[in-house]
C-alpha cells in the first residue's frame, strides 16, 4: 500500500484519535475520576474537546472558510456542524457523551481517506493503463547517444530508438528493422515488423533491433500525444448521468438542510402548540436533525460516477478503442442501428485474387504467367496479381509486351504467347468465353492460343466482419446497414454475406448522409442511437452527422480523429461490438451505484426521521454506501475479456 | 499560451473549485481541472508572465482548498 504524505498524516491522526478515545473511555469506565460535579465536567470536556479536534481540526478550519467564501453548505460545513450540534446537545444534557460526535468525525475522515485512496489506486491503474508518454528521444550528437525532451526535436531529425525503448515521435524508418509491440495503441498482441522506409507512429514500444527514424511530425503532433490529449480530455465532455449527478447535488445538499431545520423546529412547536405529554422534546429532535445532516453529503455519486466513467474510457482506450468523452460512451451504450461503410471497413478495401476458374493448368502457374505478361504495369489490378505470385517477377522472362487499351495485354513469357485481359481481348483472339458468375474483376489468360481459365480479383471481406455483425446483434443492436458507393451486385453479394439488414448501393457521399438522416429520422425512441462506423477517409460529413460516428484503422490518420467520436486504432470490426459491450457495462454500473445510493440515503433519511436510526447509522450509511460505490466503479475498468 | 499542470487534490469537488478559482484569476484566459487525470490546463492571457499568473492561481486555489498542490 502507498500512501501519499497527506494520506499517512491523516492514518496517523486516525491512529492517535482512536487510542484516545478508547483511553478517555477506559478512564471513565473504571471511574478514576467521577463525572459529577464541576471539575468532572471540565475534565471530561477538555480531554473530549481534545480527542475531537485531532481529528476533526481541519474540517473546522475548512468549514470556517467555506462560510467565509460564502459557500456554506459544504460538506465540511455539515459535518462540522453536525458534530459540533451533538457535542452541544451533550453539554446541555450534562450526560458527558460526547463519544457520537467524535466517533461520527473519525468515521467520517476514514471514508475520506479511503477515497482517497482509492481514487488514487485507479487513478494510477489508468495511467498505467496508458504509460505510452515517452519521456526522451535519443539524438546522436558527435557519435553519442544524447536524451533530449521529445518536445524540443525538430521535424526532419533523426533519432534512435534502442530495443525496449518507445517510439516518442511519429517518422519513417531510414537504418534498421525490428518488431515493433503496439499493443498499448491497438490492444494487439502480435507484433508489428517494420524496415527501412516504413511509417512508424509513437508509442509503440521497440522490441528487437535499433531503428533509425526521420521525425515526420513535431512530438505535440504526435499520435501519442494526441491520443493522451483525447483521452484526458474525455472528462470534460460529461455524460447527461454526469450532469444529472452534478444538478442533483446542487439541489439535495441545501433540500437536506432545510428538511433538518424543519425536523429540528416543526415537531417541537407542535408539541408546544398542542401541549403534548413530555413537553416540547426540542434535544430529541435537534438529534435528529443532526442525523439527517451527517447523511447529506452526496459524496458517494459526485465521486464514483466520474470515476466510472473515467474508468470504463481508459479501460477501453487500453484495447484500442478511443472514446472522446463520457457523453459518448453514454450514448453508444444506447446503440440500435448501426450503419456501415462498406470499403476499409467492412472489407480490406484492398483488390486481391480471390478465385481462380476452369484453369487448365496448375493455379499457381496460371497466376505466374498472368503476374509476369502484367510486370510491367503498375494498375492495382497487376499489383494484386504480382501479391498471389507472391515473388518477383524476373523481367528477362517476358518480352514484346503490348498493351491494348480497354481490353488487357498480350506479350511472350518464356517463349509462349500469353494474353490477360477481358472478354473482349479473348474474342478478338477469336476465343468462346462465358461470363464469369463471381463478383469483381475478371482476368481471362490465353497462352498460345488455347483459352486456360480465369483469376478473379475482388476486394477482400474482412475475416471478423461476419462475426462483427453477429456479435452487434448479440449485443442488442436491431438494424445493421450498409452504404457503399460500390456496383450493386458487388454491395448485395458482400451484404448477404456477412447478414446485413440492409444494403444500399452506388451512393455518392452526398447519398450517404442523407441516407443516415433517413435513417435518423425513422428511429422509433428519441433516446436509440445511430452509430456509423468509416475509415475516415472521406465520410467525414457522415460521421458527424451520426449520433455516434466511429473511425477505424486510426493509426496515425489525423482525419479519422479529428471527425469521429470514437477512433478504433486498429481495422477489426470485431472491437465495435467491444466497444458497445463496454459502454454497457459501464453505463450499468452508473446506474447500480446511482440507485443504490440514493435508495441507502434515502432510506436512512425518513429512518433517522422517525428516530429509528442514530448518528452512528448515519455515518455508516453514508461512508460504506461511498466505499461500495468506489469499489463497483473500479469495475469499469476491467473490460478486457468483455 | 496553454500549458498543463500537475496538481493534486482529494476530491472531485474540491477540483471543481480549484478551477472556479483559476478561472478568476487575472492574467488567465481560461482554466480547466481534470480530477481524474490530475491536471490543470491554463490558458494564458496575451503578454502574461506565466511564473507570476501561477503563483497567483495557486494562492487562489489555497484559499478554496487548503491541502491542494500544483506543480509548476
Amino acid at each position: 500500500m502507498k500512501l501519499s504524505r497527506r494520506q499517512r498524516k491523516m492514518l496517523i491522526r486516525i491512529f492517535i484519535c482512536a487510542v484516545l478515545l478508547i483511553m478517555v473511555n477506559v478512564i471513565r469506565g473504571i471511574g478514576l475520576i467521577g463525572t459529577e460535579g464541576t471539575f468532572g465536567f471540565v475534565f471530561y470536556l477538555a480531554l473530549y474537546v481534545a480527542t475531537y479536534l485531532v481529528i476533526g481540526y481541519d474540517i473546522l478550519i475548512k468549514a470556517g472558510k467555506g462560510i467565509a467564501n460564502g459557500r456554506p453548505f459544504d460538506e465540511c460545513f455539515l459535518m462540522a456542524f453536525a458534530t459540533l450540534g451533538a457535542f452541544a446537545l451533550a453539554i446541555i444534557e450534562r450526560n458527558a457523551d460526547y463519544n457520537e460526535a467524535i466517533a461520527v468525525m473519525l468515521f467520517y475522515q476514514i471514508g475520506e481517506l479511503f477515497q482517497s485512496y482509492a481514487v488514487g489506486k485507479s487513478r494510477r491503474n489508468i495511467s498505467d493503463l496508458m504509460d505510452i508518454r515517452p519521456d526522451y528521444a535519443n539524438i546522436e550528437k558527435d557519435g553519442e547517444l544524447e536524451q533530449v525532451d521529445p518536445d524540443s526535436v525538430e521535424i526532419g531529425t533523426v533519432i534512435v530508438v534502442k530495443p525496449g525503448e518507445k517510439v516518442p515521435i511519429d517518422g519513417i524508418v531510414v537504418e534498421g528493422s525490428s518488431s515493433l509491440n503496439t499493443a498499448a495503441l491497438t490492444g494487439e498482441s502480435v507484433p508489428r515488423d517494420v524496415s527501412e522506409g516504413d511509417e512508424i507512429v509513437s508509442g509503440c514500444i521497440n522490441l528487437t533491433g535499433v531503428l533509425r527514424i526521420r521525425t515526420t511530425k513535431a512530438f505535440g503532433e504526435s499520435t501519442v500525444s494526441r491520443i493522451l490529449e483525447l483521452v484526458e480530455n474525455a472528462g470534460s465532455r460529461k455524460s447527461q448521468s454526469e450532469q444529472f449527478i452534478a444538478k442533483f447535488a446542487r439541489v439535495y445538499t441545501p433540500a437536506v438542510v432545510f428538511s433538518a431545520i424543519a425536523l429540528a423546529v416543526l415537531p417541537p412547536v407542535f408539541r408546544i402548540i398542542l401541549a403534548s405529554d413530555g413537553g416540547a422534546m426540542w434535544s430529541v429532535w435537534v438529534y435528529r436533525a443532526l442525523t439527517f445532516l451527517v447523511i447529506s453529503c452526496p459524496c458517494a455519486l459526485v465521486v464514483s460516477i466520474p470515476l466510472s466513467f473515467f474508468a470504463g474510457i481508459g479501460g477501453a482506450s487500453h484495447e484500442g478503442i478511443l472514446i472522446k468523452g463520457s457523453n459518448y460512451l453514454e450514448t453508444l451504450s444506447q446503440a440500435k442501428t448501426v450503419v456501415f461503410d462498406k470499403t476499409g471497413t467492412l472489407t480490406q478495401g484492398v483488390f486481391e485474387v480471390t478465385a481462380v476458374h476452369h484453369s487448365t493448368m496448375d493455379e499457381h502457374k496460371l497466376i505466374e504467367y498472368a503476374a509476369a505478361v502484367e510486370c510491367y504495369s503498375s494498375h492495382p489490378i497487376s499489383l494484386s496479381l504480382q501479391k498471389a505470385y507472391g515473388q518477383a517477377v524476373d523481367k528477362s522472362r517476358v518480352s514484346d509486351i503490348e498493351e491494348i487499351s480497354g481490353h488487357g495485354v498480350k506479350g511472350m513469357v518464356d517463349g509462349h504467347e500469353v494474353a490477360a485481359g477481358n472478354i473482349k481481348l479473348m474474342r478478338s483472339l477469336g476465343l468462346e468465353v462465358g461470363e464469369c458468375h463471381s463478383i469483381g474483376t475478371i482476368v481471362h489468360v490465353a497462352i498460345d492460343g488455347q483459352y486456360c481459365g480465369h483469376i478473379v480479383i475482388s476486394d477482400v471481406v474482412k475475416p471478423n466482419s461476419g462475426r462483427a455483425i453477429s456479435a452487434l446483434k448479440a449485443a442488442g443492436v436491431q438494424k445493421t446497414v450498409m452504404l457503399t458507393g460500390d456496383a450493386k451486385r458487388i454491395a448485395d453479394k458482400v451484404g448477404s454475406d456477412l447478414g446485413v439488414d440492409e444494403v444500399h448501393s452506388e451512393l455518392l457521399p452526398a447519398d450517404k448522409v442523407s441516407q443516415v438522416e433517413r435513417l435518423l429520422s425513422e428511429k422509433k425512441n428519441s433516446k436509440d442511437a445511430l452509430v456509423f462506423v468509416g475509415d475516415g477517409i472521406n465520410d467525414a460529413p457522415v460521421l458527424t452527422r451520426a449520433d455516434i460516428g466511429i473511425a477505424m484503422g486510426a493509426m496515425g490518420s489525423d482525419a479519422a480523429i479529428e471527425a469521429a467520436d470514437v477512433v478504433l486504432m486498429d481495422d477489426d470490426p470485431l472491437k465495435i461490438a467491444k466497444a458497445l459491450r463496454i459502454s454497457r457495462k459501464c453505463l450499468g454500473i452508473v446506474y447500480q451505484n446511482i440507485a443504490f445510493a440514493l435508495t441507502v440515503k434515502f432510506g436512512c433519511l425518513i429512518l433517522g426521521a422517525l428516530g429509528i436510526t442514530n448518528m452512528w447509522a448515519a455515518i455508516f450509511a453514508d461512508v460504506g454506501v461511498m466505499v461500495l460505490a468506489v469499489l463497483n466503479a473500479i469495475r469499469a475498468l476491467r473490460v478486457s475479456r468483455l | 499560451m496553454k500549458k498543463t499542470y500537475k496538481i493534486d487534490v482529494d476530491c472531485a469537488n474540491c477540483a471543481n473549485l480549484m478551477e472556479q478559482a483559476a478561472k478568476k484569476t487575472s492574467g488567465v484566459a481560461d482554466a480547466a481541472v481534470n480530477f481524474m487525470a490530475l491536471k490543470m490546463t491554463v490558458e494564458f492571457e496575451e503578454g502574461a508572465d506565466e511564473k507570476k499568473v501561477m503563483k497567483d492561481v495557486f494562492k487562489a486555489c489555497r484559499k478554496v482548498e487548503p491541502d491542494c498542490e500544483i506543480e509548476f
